[in-house]
């Protein structure tokens, strides 16, 4: 069995991966990126549109152009990369992650570990859709990685159910390679995706969105032959009767939500339930002092510049922390107040520096105010939903004045005005 | 008289709601956050354009396809026919960020670019 001591070990070679690893490097400490695939860059390898990179690098980006800048950095820099490389199991007490390489089983010991696993797609199990059970049903990701890194069309005719972006950008990369995209379906009345995607992805290429529908059934016996849609109430998000219509089609295409993907560590660092990730705090720092995490692994963030900076982030507090051995203890709670659904980071250490709060609000709102412990601090933004996160800036001004003012807990409010 | 039309911008994720007022050739353009909002709004009206993104076929390299990119937006008329000359190309590993894989197309002054590293397998 191999051995291998490093300073810190991150596992996941995506956005949050690479960000971390390069910062821990730069201030001069060991670190070993593991990655299960081939080469690193996760996802941002098959996400060939553009749009990325707006506010890390001021300019409009695609996937593996943004991936590249972080793998240079790394070359640059001396971040050891180790792909091909599986993990088994995270011993908590020795601070040893045991994995599965080419040659063999390989045990890493580390200072610290990072956190990067980023999320999984929802798959078509988990959506309990009755009918048969043919082939021809891909998740958006998967469907995007045949089109636009094996070269391999998924089917001739198909229907996407779920207008987050990723569905929405495959209905438009499927069209321009050939395959007649039927339409799209949202459950909800209001689409999951940004505007500019329903302009540039569907009205571009005269595909129908139907709002508040849904796929009651799937049938074919050996392909994917049909689908069958339903329109759901609004309100009581019940079926509306005599409103099936069948579609055929020998594709599925599901773009229904992403799963923070945490089961090497969630039998023993705490997971908050409505993020569905690990909790950190702005140190990105888990319930177990010596693990960080940062990206979608945490809170399934919109924008990959995002992810970038809660790596960049984390992979500094590592560093500090393998330096000094310890970092501040003391943390107060960011409680959910009114219309907050997923945030983070859940807890703050007042002494820390300034940090960006992310959070997703519970409805839309044409305006709404962002309130602080009460109202210590207000913050006003247009235009806010739920298909959008909403980042606020913690200064060192707003920290002071929390702990001045005594605060247990730092709750967050968002609330309509007119 | 003028004419009125709402469209939404893409120029960035924020997607702003344009108002559109056309008095003969007069475009005013209001509900912009910035001066790519009042570009977009007018080329939609006159002429259309959408940056594309694709790929292109490699061979000898460690992946089959190049990712690439327009080096600008280019009208919305020639999207598949773009794509139609894009399936026609073969490249040979490596390619690199940055390299043109057609230069000029027809005559907008736009490239393609490569966007993805592929080495030599």
């Amino acid at each position: 069995m191999n051995e291998i001591k490093t300073d810190a070990l991150i596992i996941g070679g995506g956005a949050a991966g690479m960000a971390a690893a390069v910062e821990v490097v730069e201030r001069g400490y060991r670190a070993i990126l593991i990655e299960r695939d081939e080469s690193t860059g996760g996802v941002l390898n098959q996400c060939i549109h553009n749009g990325f990179g707006l506010h890390v690098f001021k300019k409009e980006l695609t996937g593996p152009e943004y991936a590249h800048l972080f793998q240079k950095q790394m070359n640059q820099k001396g971040v050891e990369i180790h792909s091909n490389v599986f993990v088994l199991e995270i011993d908590r007490k020795n601070k040893k992650v045991t994995t599965m390489t080419r040659s063999g089983i390989c045990e890493y010991s580390t200072k610290v570990l990072i956190m990067c696993t980023g999320a999984r797609e929802r798959p078509f199990g988990n959506l309990r859709i009755p009918g048969d059970r043919p082939a021809g049903i891909f998740t958006a990701g998967v469907a995007q990685k045949f089109v636009n890194l094996m070269n391999v069309l998924p089917g001739k005719k198909a229907f996407v159910l779920g207008s987050g972006d990723i569905g929405l950008i495959m209905a438009r990369r499927l069209t321009l390679e050939g395959m007649k995209v039927m339409g799209v379906a949202e459950l909800m009345p209001y689409p999951g995706g940004l505007a500019r995607n329903i302009v540039q992805c569907l009205d571009d290429f005269d595909i129908p969105l139907y709002l508040s529908t849904s796929v009651t059934k799937v049938s074919g016996k050996n392909r994917l032959e049909s689908i069958t849609l339903c329109e759901f109430d609004r309100e009581t998000r019940e079926a509306v009767p005599f409103s099936a219509r069948e579609v055929e089609v020998d594709t599925l295409i599901l773009s229904v939500g992403l799963i923070p993907q945490n089961e090497l560590v969630e039998d023993f660092v705490k997971v908050d339930s409505i993020n569905r990730g690990l909790t950190v705090d702005n140190y990105g720092r888990t319930s177990e002092e010596w693990i960080f995490a940062a990206g979608n692994n945490v809170a399934v963030y919109d924008l990959v510049d995002f992810v970038t900076l809660e790596g960049k982030n984390a992979g500094q507090s590592a560093s500090e922390y393998i330096k000094e051995g310890i970092l501040p203890k003391k943390t107060v709670k960011v409680a959910r107040g009114l219309n907050v659904g997923v945030i983070t980071p859940l807890r703050v250490c007042t002494y820390g520096q300034p940090f960006t709060l992310f959070i997703r609000p519970g409805k839309s709102m044409k305006k709404a105010v962002v309130s602080i412990c009460g109202g210590l601090k207000t913050f006003v933004k247009m235009a806010v939903k739920p298909a959008e996160m909403i980042d606020i800036t913690v200064s060192s001004d707003l920290l002071e004045n929390i702990r001045a003012k005594g605060f247990e807990e730092i709750k967050v409010d968002i609330e309509e005005v007119e | 008289m003028g004419n009125k039309k709402e469209i939404t911008c893409i120029a960035c994720p924020i997607g702003c709601s344009l108002h559109v007022e056309i008095n003969g050739s007069e475009i005013t353009v209001t509900g912009n956050r910035c001066k790519r909002g009042e570009n977009y709004a007018f080329n939609e009206i006159t002429n259309p354009r959408r940056t594309v993104t694709s790929n292109v076929k490699v061979v000898g390299g460690e992946f089959p396809l190049a990712s690439v990119k327009t080096s600008d937006a280019i009208p919305k008329k020639m999207l598949f026919d773009l794509i139609e000359s894009l399936r026609e190309i073969t490249l040979k590993a490596p390619v690199h960020i940055g390299d043109t894989v057609i230069k000029n197309f027809r005559d907008t002054g736009i490239d393609v670019l490569i966007t993805r590293e592929v080495g030599k397998k």
